[in-house]
């Protein structure tokens, strides 16, 4: 029996009866603490990833998303005001600011105004001398009071002050915007969409047609191109790429979309022929025959008949063709080119990965926006997902 | 926005085009074959059995012209070009064979594959097993197996960020923020580059494959395990099996079928493993596998086609058993249908 019917009989009757006793003797606990320490180690990289993207960036680089809620300890470098901010106050020139960056607030334990040294001076009411010899008090939550007896100079510079802090936890969605607008995912995205839909829609129909003359129409030859259509199932794709890039080169295909549609629905035709096939050639022949003997043509029973009744295997097909075109690196890479603008998510988080690797509010988010969809898809669509996988086991990513 | 209306304009072309084709052909071929009828309404001529052989063939014809063109030239072409020199002018017999056997960059690599095939689709189909018999015992089996298959679902390429992240290390002595490490350290241990570090690298990407084709063995092994005779377990249990027993000697052999499935399913995707090795190492610290070993050789400088070419010839051997077996296993269901 094949997969593909094996599936089509059991996905529908999968319910969770416990009809057998099988494993009692591990007990109860042992079952579903085993189950349970699976599942941990599935999602924990995941959830890890899902965390990490929406922390501060310094944070995260600071401590590990498992400690995300508790305050981090973080030795950070801003400047003070200028002379511009001066007044004067009995006697004195005075400037008054606070030290934390716009939007940011905790507890200053040590400051130090040298970049090289770690900030070694404990916060409190005593005054200490900055770098070019104002007096300064910080407080403990990050406001400052630097005086002199002389008017501040017009070009003085903005005292650098480094500190060490406690910060709070802290979540932004700063990481999102940042990867979508200057590093490119957000173009991105919209070009793995616009190279998803058109390389989903077009082998569906064209290999509706074909699998419903291989399943209902007699022709010499069928068995063996059905057979044909078996075995390129297994085909590697890295037969392909090299007489296909250098049919594209000559073609001005390579760096278009077109291009890529193309490519993809020839490579998602095998799997689509033998999902589709699998599924037709299995609906009653009652159906096709009385059909015929109303006069109808083959024609039309395919248009009206067969493709109604077919829609669960269609969609299966649907869903699984268009993530796999969705997460393709590969044929991306070889045949829109890494230097073109048409970039796609994945190929564009790998090219992050290479340039900005160890930026993790970068990397985190951007592998994230780019798994939205498929998760959406894999969520709402579960069903018709495993169903098309199950069904094409044979081909196999 | 240019652009997504060009796609909008594109593809409705493009699917206008096929539904002329199809609606065309069937047009012409009705039209110009019309039965001739005479006056009083006999048909003097008619060319039903001439349609009939003609309209299987407008039926395959695109398929198969995409199939010709992307899957069944490329695959003779690139046995053609691995006869020839870099820029496929001049035939070089079997140089280039000779050249990939004596390479330590091709041995490392199907070294690699060796060691990928053994590992990956073994791991996968137990643990896949082990899930599926445990999830089939609790009430919440559903949930539990949408979050082990859910890997299935995201790109190599995202799974690749995801585990990098999970493999980071820091110099020793600073905060480690990638949890392997931060556990390997809360036990006493120094921090492991992991990506790093042969041959362990190597392990490390598999990991990455197993825990994303886990989720498919279990979820085929699973309706496999339902669908196991109740009667038979409860047989061997009168007679005195204990549960290990039965695992072992009453379900495993029933379910055998699907188990080479699956594990020839998985072995096929890790055979042409590509993206966990391009984004984690590039093929560095010995973690080189054949497909990654083509695609430099495909874009190094100017590029190699003829060694190239060799080195997908040599991934399509790897799978010709399969092929055979697959095509095999087809026709004998077409036999019986």
């Amino acid at each position: 029996m094949s997969t593909a019917t094996n599936v089509r009989q059991n996905v529908g009757s999968a319910s969770a009866t416990q009809r057998m006793n099988f494993g009692k003797s591990f007990g109860w606990f042992a079952v579903r603490g085993a189950l349970l320490f699976f599942i941990i180690l599935w999602t924990v990289p995941v959830i890890g990833l899902l965390v990490s993207s929406v922390r501060d960036k310094d944070q995260l680089l600071a401590s590990g998303w498992w400690s995300a809620l508790t305050t981090t300890t973080q030795t950070a470098t801003n400047g003070t005001a200028t002379a511009e901010a001066q007044v004067e106050v009995a006697d004195e020139w005075v400037i008054e600011g606070n030290i934390f960056p716009e939007g940011r607030s905790g507890t200053v334990n040590l400051i130090g105004f040298s970049a090289l040294r770690a900030p070694d001076i404990p916060v409190g009411s005593e005054p200490v001398e900055t770098r070019d010899g104002f007096l300064m008090v910080m407080q403990e939550n990050g406001d400052y009071r630097m005086t002199s007896p002389e008017p501040f100079p017009e070009d003085m510079r903005a005292q650098q002050v480094t500190f060490t802090a406690d910060f709070p936890p802290r979540f932004t969605f700063d990481n999102y915007e940042e990867v979508i607008d200057a590093a490119g995912i957000g173009d991105a995205f919209i070009n793995t969409m616009i190279v998803a839909v058109p390389a989903t829609i077009i082998p569906i129909a064209l290999a509706a047609f074909a699998s419903y003359a291989f399943a209902w129409m007699k022709f010499p030859g069928r068995l063996l191109l059905l057979i044909t259509v078996v075995g390129l199932l297994v085909v590697p794709l890295q037969l392909s790429l090299l007489p296909i890039l250098k049919l594209y080169n000559s073609f001005d295909l390579r760096g278009t979309f077109p291009g890529m549609w193309l490519a993809h629905t020839g490579f998602g035709l095998p799997l689509a022929i033998f999902l589709l096939y699998n599924y037709m050639s299995q609906l009653p022949r009652d159906i096709i025959e009385s059909a015929q003997i109303d006069g109808a043509s083959h024609f039309e029973i395919f248009v009206r008949l067969i493709l109604p009744l077919s829609v669960p295997a269609l969609a299966a097909f649907t869903i699984l063709q268009f993530l796999w075109v969705w997460n393709d690196f590969l044929v991306a890479t070889v045949f829109l080119g890494t230097t073109s603008g048409e970039q796609v998510l994945t190929m564009n988080i790998n090219q992050l990965n290479g340039s900005r690797g160890e930026e993790w509010h970068i990397m985190t988010s951007a592998a994230f926006v780019s798994m939205i969809v498929p998760l959406l898809v894999f969520f709402a669509l579960q069903r018709y997902f495993v169903r098309g996988l199950t069904a094409g086991s044979v081909k196999g990513g | 926005m240019t652009e997504i209306l060009n796609a909008g304009v594109f593809v409705t072309i493009g699917v206008g085009a096929m539904l002329l084709y199809f609606y065309g052909t069937n047009w012409i071929l009705e039209t110009a074959l019309a039965d001739q009828v005479s006056p009083d309404g006999t048909v003097t001529k008619s060319y039903t059995n001439l349609k009939r052989r003609i309209r299987p063939w407008l039926f395959i014809a695109p398929a198969l012209i995409f199939l010709g063109v992307y899957l069944l030239y490329p695959a003779a072409a690139t046995f053609y070009f691995s006869f020839f020199n870099a820029d496929s002018s001049e035939f070089i017999g079997l140089e280039n064979y000779e050249w990939a056997v004596g390479n330590d960059g091709f041995r490392q690599a199907v070294l690699n594959n060796v060691l990928w095939i053994i590992v990956v689709p073994f791991s996968s189909t137990a643990l896949g097993l082990l899930i599926a018999v445990l999830a089939d015992r609790v009430r919440w089996e559903s949930l539990a197996k949408a979050l082990i298959f859910m890997p299935m679902a995201i790109s190599m390429v995202s799974a690749s960020i995801i585990w990098n992240f999970v493999y980071d290390i820091n110099p020793p002595g600073t905060t480690q923020i990638g949890i392997l490490n931060a556990t390997i350290e809360a036990v006493g241990l120094e921090p492991v580059s992991w990506l790093s570090e042969s041959p362990i690298n190597n392990f490390m990407l598999m990991i990455i494959l197993i825990w994303i084709q886990t989720g498919f063995a279990m979820v085929i092994l699973s309706s496999a395990v339902k669908a196991v005779p109740e009667e038979t377990i409860e047989a061997s249990r009168i007679d005195g099996a204990n549960d290990v027993e039965i695992f072992f000697r009453i379900m495993i052999p029933q379910i055998y079928s699907t188990i080479a499935v699956v594990m020839t399913t998985i072995l096929i995707t890790t055979l042409k493993v590509y993206d966990i090795v391009a984004v984690m190492t590039t093929g560095q610290f010995d973690t080189e596998v054949l497909a990654n070993f083509m695609f430099r050789w495909m874009f190094r400088g100017t590029g190699d086609d003829g060694k190239a070419a060799v080195i997908a010839v040599t991934i399509m051997i790897a799978t010709i058993p399969f092929l055979y077996w697959n095509v095999r296993r087809f026709y004998r269901e077409e036999q019986l249908r």
